[in-house]
């Protein structure tokens, strides 16, 4: 079996975001890391791994920087590291999923595992849309997933509470938040990973051309201020505040 | 310009976001076409103000939901401009029919214009993105962005057969932890962090959310905390992004991420001891109070509306 995991580099949750020139300024943003959700999908791979005896290889697409996560990846067990490097690839996601999916295609990964949005850009479409480039089954909003006969079983969240359902191969797995936190790397995983060589793909390496994004950038810009609330002091203001409430925003 | 909307359920009928599509979409002069997988919910469709046509789409393939399946039996029927809601399934069906379709995909808009200009937040709220987008293309629309249209519609259903390969099967449905309103889907909700000092203190919480029909959510630090806090209560970065019409914030200091996932609620109040704590700076009415005073007057007031 082979697994493919793909990460994506993004700010930290904690970083502070800043607008410069209608755009959101990356310059400063003071710490990247793998999208939360992603953690959740590489944990999972690990077991997977483990459980199965399969080759794990971790996949990003981005800029030179993200190059970072792979080798974290590799630091709590990932067997190879393929870096689709691309320095902008627009705002359609659809050139991202083209080139993921020709990594996966070129590594012959059965199944895959990522997160179900990244914390940039919250879209959620790269994992599915992925999977349907590939024709693989996709399933979302899943918290753990192991292997079965012939296949895997996965809790996911359905519409009406959690779902223990079975897919076979070929599949990919999106990540809503595991029901295990990612392991941390140990010294010597530290440094093995640092050895661990990391394949640089361009597009015209994968055969992919890329496609004139069809939806273009007007502007970021900050959330609009809120104008300052109203402060009251000790319980006793409760009733004046659901007074408020019914009367000047009218949500009660 | 045709538009093509997948309707939403919930159990049997239309969820809400059905109608808020169809406001969306003729805010930006489209003609929208509303299809129903499993054929649920069509009667409904047909009457809300401004639907064109229904196309309720029967078929086993639609029995549990595999998104692969429903996004090739959907896509076949999609004509223009397709659209869902950014719930999780929304967005999954979605960005497949997108990939199928080749065309460009732009999740949870919260505005849009003719033309079409999308603004959707990003970054989980901290930034807000604008973008220009010709059809055909795929657009899924945040819960409670647009007003829902009227009910005097009568739009002719006509029903398809649609077959697609299923690859997922449901081995067991899990019974909800409880059968508690959920954050995503409340108009009001209440939400306790650990300030809360115990779980079991979000009985009270629980208690105020019977009065008003309120969900309670709980904050990441709340969730990580304590077990008993399920991770599906959390409303932040990594939990739910929520945009209720009130917001009640109950011991939660407002940590950068918690407020990424509800400043775009309509009306927040928050109740902290804390003069300082950084949910006062998003909140409408600010109560500087414990919560062991204020949450018996909070539902007494509530109570008595």
């Amino acid at each position: 079996m082979t697994i493919a995991v793909l990460l994506k580099q993004v700010p930290d949750t904690t970083a502070r975001i800043t607008i410069s020139g209608g755009v959101v300024d990356e310059a400063a943003v003071g710490k990247w890391s793998m999208s939360p959700y992603d953690e959740y999908a590489l944990e999972y791979a690990l077991q997977l791994k483990e459980s199965g005896g399969a080759d794990l290889i971790a996949i990003t697409c981005g800029p030179a920087r993200a190059s970072k996560i792979l080798t974290d990846a590799a630091a709590v067990g990932a067997d190879s590291l393929i870096h689709v490097l691309t320095e902008d690839s627009g705002m359609d996601s659809s050139n991202v999923q083209s080139l993921l999916a020709a990594a996966i295609g070129r590594v012959g990964a059965d199944v895959v595992l990522c997160g179900k949005q990244a914390a940039d850009t919250n879209a959620g479409s790269t994992g599915p849309g992925v999977a349907s480039i590939l024709g693989f089954t996709c399933v979302g909003m899943v918290s753990e997933v192991s292997t079965d006969a012939d296949g895997f079983i996965a809790m996911r969240m359905g519409p009406s509470g959690n779902e223990k359902v079975s897919v076979s191969k070929p599949c990919l797995f999106a990540f809503d938040k595991g029901s295990m936190e990612m392991r941390r790397p140990n010294v010597r995983g530290i440094m093995m990973a640092k050895k661990k060589a990391v394949e640089t793909l361009t597009p015209s390496d994968l055969g992919v051309s890329l496609i004139d994004s069809r939806v273009s950038l007007e502007s970021h810009s900050a959330p609009a201020e809120k104008p300052p609330g109203q402060k009251f002091e000790g319980a006793s203001s409760v009733p004046t505040v659901v007074s408020k409430l019914r009367d000047e925003a009218n949500v009660i | 310009m045709e538009v093509t909307i997948i309707a939403e359920t919930t159990g049997d009928s239309l969820h809400p976001i059905t109608a808020q599509l169809v406001g969306a979409a003729c805010s930006m002069g489209g003609t929208p076409t509303v299809v129903c997988p499993g054929g649920i919910g069509s009667g409904e469709a047909s009457s809300i103000s401004g639907v064109n046509k229904i196309i309720s789409a029967e078929g086993e393939c639609f029995d549990s939901f595999d998104s692969r399946a429903w996004a090739n039996a959907i896509s076949p029927l999609c004509e223009g401009v397709v659209m869902s809601s950014s719930s999780a399934h929304g967005r999954e069906v979605l960005a497949q029919i997108a990939a199928i379709r080749q065309i460009p995909v732009i999740q949870d808009a919260t505005g849009l214009e003719g033309g079409i200009r999308i603004t959707r937040p990003i970054y989980s709220g901290k930034a807000i993105e604008t973008s220009v987008v010709s059809p055909p293309c795929a657009i899924s629309v945040r819960q409670n962005s647009f007003e829902s249209p009227g009910n005097d519609g009568d739009a002719e259903i006509s029903t398809v057969n649609s077959s697609s390969d299923v690859g997922v099967s449901v081995r067991e449905a899990l019974a909800k932890a409880n059968e508690k309103l959920d954050v995503s889907e409340a108009d009001i909700i209440i939400s306790g962090g650990r300030g809360m000092g115990e779980p079991s203190n979000f009985s009270h919480l629980y208690e105020i959310a019977d009065v008003v029909g309120a969900a309670v959510g709980a904050s990441r630090a709340a969730v990580d905390t304590w077990d008993e806090i399920p991770h599906g209560m959390q409303v932040g970065q990594t939990g739910k992004t929520v945009n209720p019409s009130l917001y009640i914030a109950v011991g939660i200091s407002g940590a950068i991420q918690h407020l990424a996932g509800m400043r775009s609620s309509k009306y927040i109040v928050a109740i902290n001891k804390d003069p300082d704590a950084p949910i006062f700076g998003v909140a409408d009415y600010g109560i500087v109070s414990t919560w062991e005073e204020a949450l018996p007057i909070l539902k007494d007031e509530l109570a008595k509306l």
